[in-house]
């Protein structure tokens, strides 16, 4: 299994690129203070110094005389934070919502779906700026905001998946059995839906990190935290005399999503093996 | 439904407006600040202001801005054209190339071409919006100076006819390109996908046996069977590319309602916000249900 999983995986080239630009952005999480020695918010040099300028300053300074490398690596931290944990958040929303639609069907499941389809016709990222905005630019409401929008997908995702499984033996097996219902949700039928949801769990970090960006380059980031998409946006008024300034940091979330996408697209081929053969 | 939620998320936005007006305009007397409060009906019980929100809603009234003094649905309706305009034009946009992209991939899959066009639909599908925008207007305005960047026409320049059309159809390519590309590649991929997939079923073979010719096979038996997730996923994104356009319309300054919503958020003008994310709202469910009469025409064996 093991092994097949990553011949699978390694024969998709895409695949194998996004996990070495991952392990990148996580080395660079790791290893931040050794590549970045400042503070991101110290003025360590001169404002406007443009990158390969000094040797100290790589990726020159921004418009206050910040090291810009310091910052990426700095949003590096916040992106995969805020992304993977805001996904864990909808997974938990949606596998919930999805598996008690499927499993028990009937009106609890048409209930169900009604709410979601409700969430899902607001447009999702309208939505999250009004939450962000009136619950105040947080870590907590900005991963709040972005699980709410992102449940809804899990959910009818789960369900189907929930809905074919529910039918087959091995559960019928543990009802006779006497297991009770959340034991059989989450010891039977759950274990056998994990393949799609893991890969649709890689998307969603990257879905979240692109909208973290956004609300960031909106100025609704956390005003704690120096964040890819608060770089950008600062940069935006002085684009005509920095170009790096906005570059870098978006260059930055361009391969990240990227190579979340491409990973997942992999995890896709690894797992499912029933799509082998096909392009 | 979404109202009464909408309503909840006024109330619990900190601060309220009339301090901040009462704050800005200097005075702190508690009679003003309780007159204020009086004149705007923030004195009553919740319940009965949720209700009296309500039936405004249904009547179209959105709320005053206490900013921009001006009832919301006006500054709304002022700045409707320009966001009809330009995510039209993105929308457009966005099908006719995402879709013949697609078709053209699947058409030629596993050849240079298909890897072409699946890398680049990868890459802008990666591509944050504004960052997109902004190096766009890096290269096409700053660097090349072929077209303008900013605005939805050359302000003090007052053209008149077709010369007032090209003005704006000039302002328009960078705002709608930058936000189409993004649903483009969406598309591109989706249809290379539902192509694949229809490419192997039964009638396919069947026309091919008969010996229709492969254009007319592309296009008549596979293409129009695979449109339907396509238009499915642009009917939802429909909505949801007003949302987007905050982002281009940020950039790009650009009047449209994505901008009225950026502005009302640096000014904490929760009632402009949430007017403007209602009114989105409204036109994604709006956009749904024109999708599903859009099914009965892409295929007529489903029904309404």
């Amino acid at each position: 299994m093991q092994r097949s999983f990553w011949s699978r995986f390694s024969r998709n080239r895409g695949a194998v690129f996004g996990l070495v630009v991952l392990g990148v952005v996580v080395l660079a999480v790791v290893l931040g203070p050794l590549i970045a020695q400042h503070d991101p918010w110290d003025m360590v040099g001169m404002p406007f110094l443009g990158p390969f300028a000094e040797s100290a300053l790589p990726l020159g300074t921004d418009t206050l005389g910040r090291d810009i490398l310091s910052g990426m690596v700095a949003g590096a931290r916040v992106s995969l934070l805020i992304g993977v944990v805001s996904t864990v958040v909808s997974l938990l929303i949606g596998v919930g919502i999805g598996a008690v639609a499927g499993y028990f069907g009937g009106w609890v499941d048409a209930a169900l779906m009604r709410f979601t389809e409700l969430f899902q016709a607001i447009p999702s990222f309208a939505l999250a700026i009004v939450m962000v905005a009136i619950f105040q630019p947080s870590v907590q409401s900005i991963v709040v905001a972005i699980a709410i929008v992102s449940w809804p997908p899990v959910a009818r995702l789960v369900r189907s998946e929930f809905l074919t499984l529910r039918q087959r033996d091995f559960v019928a097996a543990a009802r006779l059995a006497g297991q009770s219902t959340p034991r059989i949700i989450l010891t039977q039928i759950l274990p056998n839906a994990a393949s799609p949801i893991v890969v649709m769990a890689s998307l969603m970090i990257a879905t979240a990190i692109l909208l973290e960006s956004s609300l960031s380059f909106l100025g609704l980031g956390d005003p704690n935290l120096m964040s890819w998409g608060y770089m950008v946006g600062s940069a935006r008024s002085v684009l005509r005399q920095a170009w790096w300034m906005a570059f870098f940091p978006g260059l930055a979330i361009l391969l990240t999503v990227l190579a979340l996408n491409l990973v997942g697209e992999g995890l896709n081929d690894g797992l499912n093996a029933r799509a082998d053969g096909r392009r | 439904m979404i109202a009464t939620v909408n309503f909840l998320l006024v109330r619990a936005a900190p601060g309220d407006p009339v301090s901040i007006m009462a704050g800005e305009a200097g005075a702190t007397d508690e009679q003003f600040v309780a007159q204020l409060r009086q004149q705007f009906g923030l004195d009553k019980s919740l319940s009965t202001q949720l209700f009296t929100y309500l039936g405004h809603v249904l009547r179209l009234d959105l709320g005053y801005s206490y900013r921009q003094q001006q009832p919301v649905v006006d500054l709304i309706i002022d700045r409707l054209p320009a966001t009809l305009l330009l995510t039209g034009t993105a929308f457009v946009l966005s099908i006719v190339f995402g879709i013949t992209l697609g078709a053209i991939a699947s058409r030629h899959a596993g050849r240079w071409i298909d890897s072409a066009i699946t890398v680049l639909s990868l890459v802008f599908y990666a591509t944050p919006l504004y960052w997109l925008a902004m190096m766009a207007v890096l290269v096409f305005s700053v660097k090349l100076d072929w077209l303008p960047a900013f605005g939805y026409f050359t302000v003090g320049a007052d053209l008149t006819g077709s010369a007032k059309l090209l003005d704006m159809a000039r302002h328009l390519v960078l705002p709608a390109t930058t936000l189409g590309l993004f649903y483009m590649a969406v598309y591109a991929r989706m249809t290379r996908a539902s192509m694949l997939e229809v490419a192997q079923m039964d009638f396919v073979k069947t026309a091919r046996a008969k010996g229709v010719p492969e254009g007319r096979i592309q296009r008549r038996h596979i293409l129009r069977n695979a449109m339907l997730p396509v238009v499915t996923l642009a009917g939802i994104q429909a909505g949801s590319m007003i949302g987007g356009a905050v982002l281009t319309e940020t950039v790009f300054a650009w009047p449209g309602i994505g901008r009225l919503m950026f502005d009302a958020l640096l000014q904490r003008d929760y009632n402009l916000l949430l007017g403007c994310f209602l009114f989105t709202a409204a036109m994604a469910v709006l956009f749904n249900l024109l999708t599903d009469l859009v099914y009965t025409l892409v295929d007529p064996r489903i029904e309404l």
